[in-house]
């Protein structure tokens, strides 16, 4: 009954958007007293004339962000032991926590001509201007690739990991070893293939996600032309209600883009597969691959590094007066945006936290529900709401709510936000269902406890720290969320993260970084916080604190 | 007739269409029957069917009489049948003296139960362990508060799934002779499953074999 209802909430907000985009690009929407059926929407996004590199930036940078993630994470993962997965999954949780928008805003201060990087350059060559590079908003959107790289391989990794255990990748390498192969050729040969196969929903997802994100596209992605989806959210904010045809029939032709995206993807995987495959057959040793890939491994110590890089730079511009080229450190430090934007932050972090404690909230109580009743939501039907581009369905939902009469608010927003936190609060509390010891439950019976009892004596005390960290991840991607809380919202819920992003273009740099920050913070403190309870909890419970 | 026996009558376990076992046996209170037979067998899944938590993947005819009543539709909190795993499975959010005031029947003031729960330590020789954190105790230790707090229930029958398997075996003989001795000073019936032969001698009740490998049970 609560599974159903749990499904039913996550997957009829997609077909219904879905449906809600797809008529008004066939020229059906009524609202505006427009019923003549055609594709005239569809010859304005073609005709629009950044169409085609739009088009071709999000089939690239889909891929090219999906291969180098994966490239990378599967070379970290080769080279780890086990103590160096245990202090993987350990450095995951904030990274994948940090939002997208704050590590867009974060690699601008980093990169971009008068970041840290070109400043540090300038003080070893001696240059006195920044250089004249367009690096941020790179027609090729090499810098977005950048961003999306860097947030998709925590999600990766954290994926890899849960799904490693029952592959005994530590006993399989030993024995290809002991037939003469290296680290990486015996990880390549007895590892990857089953560890990708186990993933492959999630890499789907980065691959949608990326060729789709607009938050991420909007702060590093090129502007003359956007990408695609960027573009869309454009003509959806047109206060010229016709263009929202247009807008439609350009989501309707960035989910054919992803899946024309997807067919190809089809047939790298099983490019890939056959030459794994062959040089298996073929004995290959590859004895150079040993060396660099465990070189590579020794990257994972820098990971709380980038995070702290990230964090810092964000607190260093938010305080920062003057700051000329090509100095290091700001000229003066001051806490001007501080206090000038307080009000600002204090209503947009307040609004975040509302939404987030009300969804995560009550996604944690439905997971639980859920898991109560001994029922399992299969992956594939969780991985729905993530994998079809938001983009493509929030559009068609915004129509759908406005037909049925449901007003855009604080209600709407959080309803909406469920459709993708309930997803990750049920995968991560799942597994903890899965683990805990059944046995306990018998016991309890069998000393006359009744299932009421049993539950909140036994198990929830048990499994309090994952439901508490269940929901801590389900906080921290609302409050991440920002073309739900945009288009939902009407414009009127405005969060932490949307007030980030509106800033990106032409916002002051400080300013910016106090919303970054903030967001950041929110999004990742919960989770520390998680992490670190139920030690204080459990202070005297050896038995529950590795949990 | 109330007599504290424990019945098994033509007790048909399955899973799908596969027979995983049939057992028909009476235990007499007092009584330490052994059910002996390879791991794998559904012995255990036997115990989870008698305490009334039979997984559902799993079907079983047959009745379960305890003390001339059919536990058929009663539920397990209500059946008053303790069990004891190879795992000591103490709570480990509670201390020691709060399992074992878990286990202890309702009823009772405060001050009364607690008597009762110090009582109980100090039979088990850890007195001096009313607060400690379960996870630091011994394995003997364990064994003993986890016994004790099945005791402290008041079963009317005693289970024992592969109860000893884990111990050293000098510990394994004392505990023997403890879970035993205290189910025959209560005089009820104990029904212990097991694949080690001395555990089946040490009960000195009747033994019944179950299917050598997995082709013998189908038939």
């Amino acid at each position: 009954m609560m599974r159903a209802v749990v499904i039913v909430a996550l997957i009829g907000p997609v077909i219904a958007g879905l449906i809600g985009v797809a008529l008004p690009a066939i020229g059906y929407f009524p609202a505006i007293g427009r019923v003549d059926w055609g594709l005239e929407a569809f010859r304005d996004v073609i005709a629009w004339q950044g169409f085609g590199p739009a088009a071709r930036l999000s089939v690239f940078t889909g891929l090219a962000a999906t291969a180098l993630s994966i490239i990378v994470s599967f070379f970290l993962l080769a080279a780890l032991t086990g103590n160096g997965q245990k202090r993987l999954r350990l450095y995951l949780g904030p990274m994948l926590a940090l939002p997208h928008a704050a590590v867009g805003f974060a690699i601008v201060f980093l990169i971009d001509p008068t970041g840290i990087v070109s400043r540090l350059i300038a003080q070893l060559v001696g240059w006195s201007r920044p250089p004249d590079v367009a690096i941020i908003g790179d027609p090729w959107g090499l810098s977005l690739i950048l961003g999306l790289v860097v947030k998709e391989i925590p999600f990766l990794l954290f994926m890899a990991l849960a799904a490693l255990p029952p592959l005994a990748a530590f006993q399989r390498i030993k024995a290809c070893k002991a037939l003469g192969y290296g680290q990486m050729a015996a990880w390549i040969y007895a590892v990857a293939i089953p560890l990708y196969r186990a993933i492959r929903m999630p890499v789907f997802l980065v691959l949608a996600y990326s060729m789709t994100v607009v938050d991420m596209a909007i702060i590093l992605g090129p502007t003359t032309p956007p990408t695609l989806s960027v573009q869309i959210v454009k003509w959806m904010a047109s206060p010229d209600l016709n263009v929202r045809m247009v807008a439609a029939a350009g989501a309707i032709v960035q989910l054919l883009l992803v899946l024309a995206v997807f067919a190809i993807w089809l047939l790298i995987e099983t490019v890939a597969k056959q030459l794994i495959l062959r040089s298996a057959k073929m004995g290959y040793r590859i004895p150079r691959l040993g060396a660099a890939s465990l070189r590579v491994g020794r990257f994972v110590r820098y990971f709380p590094v980038l995070f702290v890089c990230f964090l810092g730079i964000l607190l260093l511009w938010s305080f920062a007066g003057f700051w000329s080229f090509p100095n290091l450190m700001p000229d003066g430090l001051t806490t001007r945006v501080w206090d000038q934007e307080a009000g600002g932050l204090t209503s947009a972090l307040s609004n975040a936290a509302v939404i987030g404690i009300c969804v995560a909230g009550v996604s944690t109580l439905c997971a639980i529900a859920v898991l109560e009743s001994g029922k399992r939501v299969a992956p594939y039907l969780l991985f729905v709401p993530l994998i079809v581009p938001q983009v493509a369905f929030l559009l068609g939902l915004q129509v759908f709510m406005i037909h049925i009469g449901v007003r855009s608010g604080m209600a709407a927003v959080m309803f909406v936000h469920f459709v993708f936190v309930m997803p990750y609060v049920l995968l991560t509390l799942q597994g903890a269902y899965d683990g805990y010891d059944r046995r306990y439950d018998r016991v309890a019976a069998a000393l006359g406890r009744s299932y009421w009892v049993i539950l909140w004596r036994v198990r929830l005390p048990i499994l309090i720290a994952p439901i508490i960290s269940a929901f801590a991840v389900g906080f921290a991607v609302s409050v991440a969320q920002y073309l739900p809380t945009l288009l939902i919202g009407g414009g009127r819920v405005a969060t932490i993260t949307t007030d980030a992003v509106a800033l990106a273009s032409g916002g002051d740099r400080r300013v910016i970084a106090s919303y970054a920050l903030l967001q950041a913070i929110a999004a990742v403190g919960p989770l520390l916080i998680a992490a670190v309870l139920p030690y204080a909890l459990w202070r005297n419970r050896k038995g529950l604190r590795h949990a | 007739m109330r007599d504290g026996m424990l019945e098994l009558r033509d007790i048909r376990v399955s899973k799908g269409d596969d027979t995983l076992m049939t057992v028909d046996l009476n235990v007499p209170a007092g009584t330490i029957a052994t059910i002996m037979g390879p791991s794998g067998v559904g012995k255990s899944t036997l115990l989870s069917l008698i305490g009334g938590t039979l997984d559902p993947v799993f079907s079983a005819k047959g009745d379960i009489i305890l003390d001339g009543v059919n536990l058929g539709s009663v539920p397990p909190e209500k059946r008053q049948i303790g069990i004891l795993f190879q795992d000591e499975l103490l709570f480990p959010h509670m201390t020691v003296s709060q399992n074992l005031a878990f286990g202890l029947r309702q009823g009772g003031t405060a001050a009364q139960r607690c008597d009762q729960v110090r009582h109980a330590l100090a039979q088990i020789g850890l007195s001096d362990f009313e607060r400690a954190d379960p996870a630091t105790l011994s394995g003997g230790q364990k064994a003993r508060v986890s016994l004790m707090r099945t005791l402290l229930s008041d079963p009317r029958a005693l289970l024992l799934d592969e109860p000893f398997s884990r111990l050293d075996s000098d510990l394994r003989d004392r505990m023997r002779q403890l879970v035993f001795g205290h189910a025959k000073e209560r005089n009820i019936p104990v029904l212990m499953v097991t694949h080690d032969k001395q555990d089946a001698d040490a009960a000195g009740g009747p033994v019944i074999n179950v299917g050598s490998d997995r082709q013998n049970l189908a038939e």
